[in-house]
């Protein structure tokens, strides 16, 4: 029986031998440019390449669905409705000048209604803040089935080639990308555990820039990520702090690719701990204790202290605290902001046609994130380094941060809004719908009830700047991830009209 | 994970909802993908809470009464024939809409089905009257505390006597129809949708 094995086993022996041999090359012809620093363009070919496939695999699917005489489904992405704008006063006027009572006293009609309920039909149809926490939709399908709405549209064609590229993604390239995430991260943690025990000094400093750089590298290739910087001539200094709009947590690696910065973040356990405490004995990056996040003070202090020191890299923040799907940028928690320090802002454009870099951290965990990014084609972003910017005379935190924010999302093509990323999980204070309330008495009594009004021109789409959210309940996904804790600080509040806790969702 | 929108709606279904609501079918899949996305328990039917999770929603001070108006008599889910059902009531009218079948009953987004949406939205104990006590509700979460009990009862009451005409003291819909401007109710009843 044994003798019908022979050529199964030879055969075996040879697609090892075979497979083993193109990893190891593959490894090698990555792995050293990143260690001297150099790049070959093998990137680039592969993504010219895979964006003349996506082409032709769209172009195929819209005749399959012409043929079918069916529609292709498309995302729109400035919305499904046609919202207009209009203050709450104007609205209500237009309303009543169509009426024909004139009274001086409170005016009442029962239409009003119809205001409140449009506004809150159109918010039900599409509203600003909803999407920006799932991933955006494509254009033109890549390929991927994650990413794919149309799929009875496939013709047999297509359905090779995706299995075809189903079979590269994974068997070749995610097996590749694992083994170079993980000598990447192995490095770091080995050499800046060694460059730990030199005493400080011009040596220690020289070798931990170029680990830590090399390590980067190495990751972003782990990763496939083709990245393009810039106005390089804006990169951050030391004695600095970057803020960059967030949307994974990859666009620490990405940025670390180009410079040294000094993390900030909340020290974890397991793994990432692991690495958290070896990359900080060789340069100094800021990570507090789970219960230290929440002392704002001590926050600020540390922060400030390492700002002041002028041999320290910049400090790298995610001002939005949460992850954003990378087509709008969210409310600017002013922490960072309050420093006084100069501050360089960044702003992170990814392409999503190659792989949707988005974390949807209330679907995914970690694990299945990484592996969802390792076995997509690539991840192609762009990095735009600002001029740097500091406040201005009169000028207070919040509208620092504003200023920034705006300028981050001019730069990027991102929507600017003013609502909290934090709302991805936590409910939106009373406090607003009181607003509106206050608002709409106004128009019924006129202003008698003015008590000295801070506001006179308040238009209903601005937002106050405080914390949007009420009390953030625990998440119960572990580990925290690291740019939720980087300034999550907390106001102190006065406790207008919260009610019950949010129950958990 | 896995693909949305126009895979799990199936194309009759399509064809149904396109024929009772009037939305065309690249509207309808469009929905049906806003509807999934706000579904965060991906049973195929909205809760109350899906509902509130949109910021813009939680903070309308009628929100509460507006997603009612979603949920079908004493249910707590809605499903997406439902849900789009309510929907329709939104769509601009079309005034030369070729009524194909000369039985179909009132189109859901007539002037008199928008009309009886609003007074639904007053009308919380569907007795198809409004009554002070409904009225001053209603007023009641529109201007939240900056209204005194008194002024508020009297706005009711002026309102009321205004409309009223059997003496009842509360608003039937056609006394509804006649007092409420009924060109503000189809004006602002409407959404304009960027897809045709």
């Amino acid at each position: 029986m044994g003798w019908f094995l022979l050529p199964f086993d030879n055969l075996l022996c040879i697609v090892l031998g075979i497979s083993f041999t193109v990893g190891f090359s593959s490894l090698l012809v990555i792995v050293v440019p990143a260690v001297l620093g150099v790049s070959i363009g093998i990137r680039r070919l592969y993504m010219k390449s895979l964006l003349k496939v996506f082409e032709w695999a769209t172009v195929r699917m819209e005749r399959g669905a012409k043929e079918k005489n069916q529609h292709l489904y498309k995302p729109y992405s400035n919305g499904i409705i046609a919202k207009e704008l209009s203050s709450l006063e104007q609205e209500i006027q237009e309303l009543r000048a169509s009426g024909t009572t004139l009274s001086s006293e409170p005016e009442f009609e029962m239409a009003d209604i119809m205001y409140f309920c449009r506004r809150g039909v159109e918010s039900i149809v599409d509203d600003e803040v909803t999407k920006r926490f799932s991933a955006q939709e494509l254009e033109s399908w890549n390929l991927l089935t994650r990413s794919n709405f149309n799929a009875r549209h496939i013709s047999l064609r297509l359905s090779v080639l995706w299995g075809l590229g189903l079979f590269i993604r994974y068997s070749f390239l995610l097996p590749l990308r694992v083994t170079l995430a993980a000598s990447g991260i192995g490095l770091l943690v080995v050499l800046t555990t060694i460059v730990g025990f030199i005493p400080s000094g011009w040596l220690r400093t020289y070798l931990s820039e170029k680990i830590h750089l090399m390590s980067y590298r190495i990751c972003v290739r782990s990763l496939t990520a083709i990245i393009t910087y810039h106005n390089s001539e804006n990169k951050p200094k030391n004695g600095g702090i970057c803020v960059a709009n967030h949307t994974t947590p990859i666009d620490v690696i990405i940025l670390a690719n180009d410079g040294c910065y000094s993390m900030v973040g909340q020290i974890h356990g397991g793994l990432i701990g692991v690495v958290q405490r070896a990359m900080v004995k060789s340069s100094p990056h800021i990570w507090f204790e789970r219960s230290e996040v929440k002392d704002r003070h001590l926050v600020a202090e540390r922060l400030s202290n390492h700002v002041a020191d002028k041999t320290k890299h910049p400090i790298l923040i995610f001002p939005e605290g949460t992850c954003i799907n990378n087509t709008s940028v969210m409310m600017f928690k002013k922490g960072s902001f309050e420093i006084g320090c100069t501050v360089y802002p960044v702003a992170i454009k990814y392409d999503p046609r190659f792989g949707d870099a988005f974390w949807n951290s209330s679907k995914f965990g970690m694990v299945n994130y990484l592996l969802r990014m390792m076995s997509s084609w690539a991840i192609v972003c762009s990095v735009w380094y600002l001029p740097p910017m500091s406040r201005e005379e009169g000028e207070d935190a919040v509208q620092f941060a504003n200023r920034v924010k705006a300028a981050i999302a001019t730069q990027g093509g991102l929507v600017d809004l003013l609502w909290d990323g934090g709302l991805k999980r936590g409910k939106v204070k009373n406090t607003f719908k009181e607003e509106q309330q206050k608002l709409y008495s106004k128009v019924l009594v006129g202003d008698q009830e003015d008590q000295g009004e801070d506001r006179p021109q308040e238009d209903e789409e601005e937002l106050e700047e405080e914390d949007q959210i009420e009390d953030r309940p625990l998440e119960d996904y572990t580990p925290r991830p690291l740019e939720d804790c980087s300034l999550r600080l907390q106001e102190e509040e006065e406790e207008r009209g919260s009610e019950t806790p949010m129950k958990d969702q | 994970m896995g693909s949305r929108a126009s895979t799990l709606l199936r194309e009759e279904e399509i064809e149904e909802i396109k024929k009772e609501t009037g939305f065309s079918h690249s509207q309808i899949t469009r929905l049906y993908s806003r509807f999934t996305s706000l579904d965060k328990g991906e049973n195929g039917t909205l809760s109350r809470e899906d509902f509130q999770r949109i910021p813009e929603l939680a903070i309308n001070p009628l929100g509460d009464r507006i997603i009612n108006a979603f949920f079908p008599e004493g249910e707590d889910q809605v499903n997406f024939r439902g849900f789009m059902r309510t929907l329709a009531h939104f769509r601009p009218i079309e005034d030369n809409e070729k009524n194909k079948d000369p039985i179909a009953s009132e189109p859901l987004n007539s002037r008199s089905n928008k009309l009886l949406f609003a007074f639904r939205l007053y009308d919380l104990d569907r007795d198809d009257k409004i009554s002070r006590d409904e009225l001053l509700q209603v007023l009641r979460m529109m201007v939240g505390v900056n209204i005194s009990d008194e002024q508020l009862g009297s706005i009711a009451d002026r309102t009321i006597q205004e409309a009223d005409q059997n003496g009842d003291n509360s608003i039937s819909f056609n006394e509804f129809i006649k007092v409420g401007n009924f060109l503000i109710f189809c004006i602002f009843g409407n959404m304009n949708y960027y897809l045709t």
